[in-house]
């Protein structure tokens, strides 16, 4: 090859920057872009790398976002960095370790006054097994409660990095930017790949877009891609002609090219992000590498919940909005489900309950859509009697009792890092979850990392929020699968008027349906409100009712009120009422709020 | 004449001596205030609605009109019945505050043709007064409507509250007593409803406001429409009951969906079509009229779909009900058309009933109201 382009891969840094939530990354992200002007002060809305709406609100990160900079460096030379996002969530690890792939080195960022948390230190081990030189950056030290020894110390203890070099910055203000650019060009190796060798290039990201297709952001190891070159996905094996590349500046920049070390998007007509699964390798269709990117893995989701309209004429709606979604998320998958109580829906998988969320607020907020969700589920795995197995992951297929062998559930291996004043608190937490110790790391004076194995169902929603509240939020969680376990669960169904309602059914630990059927029951009765009848709600473990309350009869709701002659109070009363019965589902006779479908889920694993 | 006139007017005088608790309305304290400046401006305003034609009805509510001092009070109803008085009125009413209705205002009033008091009592038991905020107690209410009766008013209407914050319906039942006892041919009874921006909204949301709760309110509801009505006094609107021949005439204007002037600050009218809401602050109430004539801060011209809605959830508080004969006449539709669905569905619910000519809530439906009007809002 070329001196010139010789010349240019050693002058590439390809990094990431880790950081837990709040930690500053966006705001970090920000400087560099400043720094090295790929958008003047003017351009910049705070946080460019967050695109979505959401991820500013929530201040995550869900979509992947590569960058290339041009950065002319106080030396004279100058140098092409690109930035790859991550995702900041344990829902989106394997994307994480894929986009650290993507990498040579990586940012560690941490805050100065909160110190190493367990999220940021499970990035962190994702990014040394990819062999990433990384780059420790103490932020936040002009807060008034910040402490860079201790953190320095922090991350040499915990994390086994030497931190003697670490920037102390503050992204804020712009305090250690130049340091860090200083760092990345000094410190972060440029890529060693083959360009004359067959094409590999890691996809770590799509997206879609409606009038290109899929847009596929690639790291390229080897080899050069070029307009019009026939490429094949080794993992689906399709092949496409390529229609056009380019890169984001983060203006978007097409090029003739992408070549080793770059990291840029493609197009290729390519109709479905299912086609394009991030981890997976580009190569030629004619001369196709032997052997493609280590890592690759399909995703699978882990959480399972119904989603129905409110209004159910807007069932084709929700499936055309669904498939919206599912061009740019390869990793929510649907299928049509029916409910006895909310007639015509979707059974939808998720990575986890932030993936969840956020598939919903999008229904709700992009397309209009004001949806039911049922409890969410995890995947069971039932042995009948007869000797065959089958995944259940709606709680109301669940078989009945007499023709079950034995059900198991999904267990992850949970890793909380937490200061020592609350390991008692957490293991009593863990406990209540059913959770089995298994082994506990002193990792300084302070803290301490407590390992547990958990059923899933037991942390999916509130045992984050558990943890944060009884640890004044100094304690911080990381999981992984583990497998599933033979547990004693019984399924438990909830009646409204004597009637069944298949979407309140939960699966639940038999030692503790007594006392979560009666929580949900009460909690059920406080949030339906009072019908023109008195309304019984049940639970019920097969035929033996458990627990039972009532909803009394609405007794007296008009307004006995003197308005004068305010004609429009009225009206507002009256609309506000009306818009707040169309946000209900009539489940047979009884209006049920939307929150009603979703506190069974919050009740069953409260205690 | 006054077979064409069909319109009331309403009159607002905001101030007050004292705030009650649970007061949503437009009011301010009287102290320092530009009353003398506000009542120039309220005749302006007068003047503006008079030359769109007479009056049948004429209200003047408040805040509180007895606030006023004597003097004030004479030029008040000076203007108003020069603006709007005529033989033919059929009913001048003018709220009253039994801690400020001087022999001197009584005096005036008859003097000026008023004809009708509407005194606001709300309990005859002195420690939910206070609870409420109120600055009168039961003697003076007590004394205050003898006292108007002996200087002639007789068509007198009280306004008395249930569901108060520590209301037992034994105390309901004695001020009942009391009410019945001196005997007026009008009682209005409303149910404390907590507003945004009242006292008691703020006491609700630091919890430490004790309501009766839903199934007590609708058992003292209960007891109210049977007291009153063994007592003669009928039943005609959700919260009015009274003797025959002595309806409100005035309000019966608001549940017909007729129009009426609104004059003075936040004051609403209905004019033309139109319904309006005027300028709430005093200062701004004066400059407004200063400049226009009129105080209007916004309005919105009634839809043709707007207007049924309101021919059905004003009408139906009537116990009368809804003429369907009426309807038509106004909107050249049947309401069976219009609203076949829905009266079917609440008739099969048993909140509603067909009585000849008449739509009307059944008892259910009376208490369950709300449930009955949501279902007439179109959209």
């Amino acid at each position: 090859m070329s001196e010139r382009s010789d010349s240019r891969q050693s002058h590439i840094r390809n990094f990431s920057i880790i950081a837990h939530i709040d930690h500053g990354k966006s705001t970090l992200a920000d400087r560099i872009l400043e720094a090295t002007q790929a958008l003047t002060k003017r351009e910049m809305k705070e946080q460019t790398l967050d695109a979505m709406d959401l991820e500013r609100e929530r201040g995550i990160t869900i979509k992947l976002n590569a960058v290339e900079l041009t950065y002319k460096a106080p030396d004279g030379e100058t140098y092409i960095f690109h930035l790859i996002d991550t995702p900041g969530h344990v829902d989106f690890s394997y994307e994480v370790s894929r986009s650290l792939a993507a990498c040579e080195g990586a940012l560690l960022v941490v805050d100065a006054a909160q110190g190493v948390e367990a999220q940021t230190l499970a990035n962190v081990f994702l990014a040394l097994e990819n062999n990433l030189e990384i780059i420790p950056v103490i932020n936040k030290i002009d807060l008034p409660n910040a402490d860079p020894d201790r953190v320095k110390k922090e991350i040499e203890d915990v994390i086994g990095l030497d931190a003697s070099d670490a920037v102390l910055a503050s992204a804020k203000t712009g305090i250690g930017t130049e340091d860090i650019l200083k760092q990345i060009i000094d410190r972060i190796p440029a890529p060693t790949g083959d360009p004359d060798a067959p094409l590999r290039a890691l996809i770590f990201d799509s997206l879609y877009d409606a009038y290109r297709g899929v847009v596929v952001y690639v790291r390229i190891i080897d080899g050069t891609v070029r307009v019009g070159d026939t490429i094949k996905l080794m993992a689906t094996g399709k092949t496409f002609e390529v229609i056009e590349v380019g890169v984001s500046t983060p203006k978007i920049e097409t090029r003739d090219a992408l070549s080793v070390g770059d990291v840029g998007f493609l197009t290729a007509s390519i109709k479905s992000v299912h086609d394009t699964r991030v981890g997976d390798t580009i190569t030629y269709a004619e001369r196709p590498a032997a052997e493609p990117l280590p890592g690759y893995r399909k995703m699978n989701p882990m959480v399972y919940c119904g989603l129905y309209p409110i209004d159910t004429a807007r069932y084709d709606d929700l499936r055309e909005a669904l498939g919206r979604l599912e061009l740019n998320d390869a990793a929510l998958q649907y299928e049509p489900e029916t409910s006895e109580a909310l007639g015509f829906g979707f059974r939808c998988g998720f990575l986890g309950l932030l993936h969840m969320d956020i598939v919903q607020e999008r229904l709700e907020r992009e397309f209009n859509i004001d949806l039911i969700a049922t409890a969410p589920s995890v995947i069971y795995k039932v042995k009948l009697t007869d000797g065959s197995t089958v995944d259940v992951g709606n709680p109301s297929e669940m078989p009945e009792r007499k023709y079950l062998e034995e059900v198991s559930e999904p267990y992850v291996k949970a890793t909380i890092m937490t200061p020592n004043d609350y390991v008692g608190t957490i293991m009593e937490l863990c406990q209540r979850k059913r959770g089995d110790f298994k082994n506990m790391e002193y990792l300084d004076d302070n803290r301490t990392n407590i390992i547990y194995d958990l059923p899933l169902s037991e942390i999916m929603y509130d045992f984050f929020d558990s943890l944060k509240s009884s640890t004044k939020g100094y304690a911080s969680l990381d999981y992984e699968m583990d497998g599933y376990r033979v547990s004693d669960l019984v399924k438990m169904d909830i009646l409204l008027n004597g009637e069944k309602v298949d979407a309140l059914s939960v699966i639940v630990h038999k030692e503790f349906a007594y006392d979560r059927g009666k929580a949900i029951v009460e909690k059920l009765k406080e949030l339906i409100p009072r019908q023109q009848f008195e309304v019984p709600i049940q639970a019920a473990i097969g035929l033996k009712i458990i627990s039972r309350s009532t909803i009394k009869a609405l007794r007296k709701n008009v307004l006995a009120k003197c308005y004068g002659g305010d004609v429009s109070r009225k009206r507002k009363l009256l609309e506000k009422q009306k818009e707040g019965k169309k946000r209900m589902k009539a489940v047979g006779s009884v209006d049920v709020p939307q929150e009603a479908f979703m506190a069974v889920f919050r009740m069953s694993h409260d205690d | 004449m006054t077979d064409q006139v069909t319109r009331g007017a309403y009159i607002h005088i905001p101030f007050c001596d004292h705030i009650c608790y649970y007061c949503d309305f437009n009011k301010v304290f009287m102290k320092n205030q530009p009353v003398d400046g506000y009542l120039d401006a309220l005749a302006k305003e007068m003047a503006y609605y008079a030359a769109m034609g007479p009056v049948k009805t004429i209200y003047i509510g408040g805040g509180t009109p007895t606030a006023l001092n004597e003097e004030q009070f004479e030029r008040m109803l000076s203007d108003v019945s020069h603006y709007f008085g005529h033989d033919a009125l059929q009913e001048f009413t003018v709220e009253a505050n039994p801690e400020n209705l001087s022999g001197g205002k009584l005096e005036l009033m008859k003097r000026y043709g008023v004809n009708r008091l509407s005194v606001g009592v709300q309990s005859f038991d002195n420690e939910l007064l206070r609870t409420i905020g109120r600055a009168h107690n039961a003697e003076n209410a007590r004394d205050t409507i003898q006292r108007a009766q002996a200087a002639g008013f007789e068509n007198i209407t009280l306004d008395l509250m249930f569901a108060l914050p520590g209301q037992t319906e034994e105390m309901l039942h004695q001020s009942l007593e009391t009410a019945l006892s001196l005997n007026t041919p009008h009682i209005s009874i409303y149910s404390l409803q907590i507003e945004p921006r009242t006292i008691f909204y703020n006491r609700m949301k630091g919890g430490k406001l004790r309501l009766p709760g839903e199934d007590i309110e609708a058992d003292m509801y209960g007891q109210i429409i049977f007291t009153l009505e063994k007592h003669g006094l009928r039943q005609y609107e959700i919260s009015n009951f009274s003797r025959s021949g002595y309806q409100g005439i005035h309000n019966s204007l608001y549940w017909h969906n007729e129009e009426y002037y609104g004059i003075g600050a936040g004051a609403h009218g209905y004019v033309n079509g139109k319904r309006y809401a005027n300028a709430g602050p005093v200062k701004k109430y004066i400059s407004l009229v200063g400049k226009h004539g009129f105080s209007e801060a916004s309005a919105h011209a009634v839809t043709v779909q707007e207007r049924i809605e309101e021919e059905m959830f004003l009408g139906l508080r009537l116990m009368r009900g809804v003429s369907q004969s009426r309807f038509l006449q106004k909107f050249g539709r049947h309401i069976k058309e219009v609203y076949g669905n829905q009266i079917n569905r609440l008739k099969s619910e048993g909140l509603l009933e067909e009585c000849g000519d008449y739509i009307k809530l059944s008892t259910k439906g009376i208490f369950l109201g709300n449930n009955v009007f949501e279902a007439f809002l179109l959209s």
